[in-house]
């Protein structure tokens, strides 16, 4: 069987408040991943929709935007897995290719998570995890992510300083992302500055600034079996690895909590499939939900041993000019983070890194790129590797 | 005749609850009682927090409640400062995961406990708590 490439890639820019419907705002990642592949929508087998639906007002909407799109008659699917449900929409997209059954398939993630009011959207975080056993508590994302930054620097001796590099970093991206929600920069200093929103607490202790910006968007990822990719396009990205896991939703049925298991098992099977070490990764996407999550992905992903993160980050390796350059887009922390949209966002970036066509942001001639792409509090873990 | 009576004594647990309807509903009961309870399954003895009908090892659903007894160690907790709605009465409060050996706990901080004095590894027992809304949950305070 032959290999599944990307032909075609592209994404809206990140916003908050887009002034556009779901359709709209999906048109617009998907025009230019067509765009980019010069290819026409007929050319296009199949898609798949990605979402979290709870932001959304439309039901069902996979038919909704393949029709807005051009796609019919063709068959639509829609996949969720929260954050990552554009990276798992990729998985299938590539199990439907690799098993004949279509020769091209378009994946579509987006999310307009300002559809719904700041009341609304309030009262939706209050169910983003075990709604029968842990919501009843109050739970949030931030003071979940919370606790692996207490049990991280418990552990660990990793510091707030440190996960303050992390965005600092991130800013110093998004400031050149001409699609990042967030282009200002972020600086050590506004951490300790009380009258700085960055140091307000969110969740001990995590602050405004450990946490990823909320934005509007929408990214688009076409890929190609081996033998359409070579014929439609001049420098198609493969496909080299796949890994997914999923874990308790529940932190009572988790055994690890300094790391998260979804990203180490995805990452192992990935790693696995394309024949790589984490030493052969010229260029990654991290899932930088918090300043943790990064810290964490480090270590789960290989690229630093267990609680040294911190010296990864310390030493400026996952800058641009490092060893490991790591989300050099501004990551969700500044690019931003529409949830169904982000891990084909994070696709992009890389594809358009290894093709040499990432601008200002280019690192220096990788030749293999990850992408670790997380959904829910660690529920979710998919980790993609791609090569020239 | 009368209207069949719905068993939805799940709707008590927690600030606010986003579940009525469960077969875990005596875990209510107990809470009323001041026991905090988990399951176990009697085909092969696993132990389950937060309890459940059906046993995902056997695929057995017989189960039987055990009580959430003595100490655990403190693995982690956060202070939140924001809360969803329905929580903001509560704030600012702490969430935590007590990790009893062969099954782990999550849940509050008890008021009493001042953040200042947690810290991972220590030892705190579960008591079962009322809300100032009259609904039910459990805490973690001092042994």
């Amino acid at each position: 069987m032959g290999k599944v490439g990307i032909i075609g890639v592209g994404q809206s820019r990140f916003v908050r408040g887009y002034p556009g419907s779901i359709r709209e705002l999906a048109f617009e990642g998907f025009k230019e991943a067509v765009q980019d592949a010069k290819i026409e929508t007929k050319d296009i087998d199949a898609s798949i929709i990605a979402s979290a639906p709870e932001y959304d007002k439309q039901r069902s909407p996979a038919g909704v935007i393949a029709e807005y799109l051009g796609l019919i008659p063709q068959p639509t699917f829609y996949i969720e897995s929260v954050c990552s449900s554009s990276s798992a929409a990729l998985k299938v997209a590539y199990s439907m290719v690799k098993a004949g059954l279509h020769d091209s398939v378009a994946i579509i993630g987006f999310q307009k998570m300002s559809e719904i009011s700041s009341s609304e959207s309030q009262e939706r975080m209050g169910r983003g995890a075990d709604i029968q056993w842990e919501s009843p508590f109050g739970t949030m994302m931030p003071a979940y992510y919370a606790m692996y930054a207490q049990a991280h620097m418990a552990k660990y001796g990793s510091r707030l300083e440190d996960l303050a590099k992390i965005r600092v970093k991130a800013a110093t991206y998004g400031q050149i992302n001409e699609k990042a929600v967030y282009r200002k920069p972020v600086t050590m200093e506004m951490f300790t500055d009380p009258e700085s929103n960055m140091s307000a607490t969110v969740a001990k202790p995590l602050r405004v600034g450990d946490c990823c910006a909320n934005a509007d968007g929408s990214s688009c990822i076409i890929v190609a079996n081996e033998e359409k990719a070579k014929a439609m396009c001049d420098k198609p990205v493969w496909i080299l690895g796949i890994g997914a896991a999923s874990e308790a939703v529940n932190m009572a049925g988790r055994d690890l909590l300094t790391g998260l298991s979804v990203g180490i098992e995805a990452g192992k099977q990935a790693y696995k499939m394309a024949g790589v070490t984490p030493k052969d990764i010229d260029v990654a996407e991290v899932h930088d939900c918090f300043t943790i999550a990064e810290m964490m992905a480090y270590e789960n992903l290989g690229f630093a041993k267990s609680g040294e993160g911190k010296d990864l980050i310390g030493s400026k390796e996952t800058y641009k000019e490092g060893s490991i350059p790591v989300n050099i887009d501004g990551g969700l922390l500044s690019k931003g983070h529409p949830i169904g949209a982000t891990g084909g966002s994070q696709i992009r970036t890389i594809v358009l890194q290894l093709r040499g066509e990432a601008g200002e942001m280019q690192v220096k001639d990788p030749e293999i790129g990850l992408v670790h792409n997380i959904g829910g509090v660690g529920l979710y873990g998919n980790v993609t590797i791609l090569g020239r | 005749m009368t209207k069949k009576e719905v068993d939805d004594r799940f709707k008590k647990f927690g600030t606010v609850s986003f579940t009525a309807i469960t077969k875990t509903n005596d875990f209510i009961t107990y809470l009323e009682e001041g026991k905090v309870m988990g399951s176990k399954c009697k085909d092969c003895e696993a132990i389950f927090f937060p309890p459940r009908s059906d046993c995902s090892k056997c695929m057995q659903s017989n189960m039987e409640w055990f009580e959430v007894t003595g100490t655990g160690k403190l693995l982690s907790f956060s202070e939140l400062k924001y809360g969803p709605v329905g929580f903001e009465d509560d704030l600012p409060y702490t969430i935590a995961l007590l990790d009893y050996g062969s099954y782990k706990v999550f849940g509050r901080i008890a008021k009493d406990i001042p953040y200042e004095d947690l810290s991972v590894g220590m030892e705190l027992k579960t008591r079962c708590n009322t809300l100032p809304n009259n609904q039910l949950n459990y805490v973690f305070t001092r042994p």
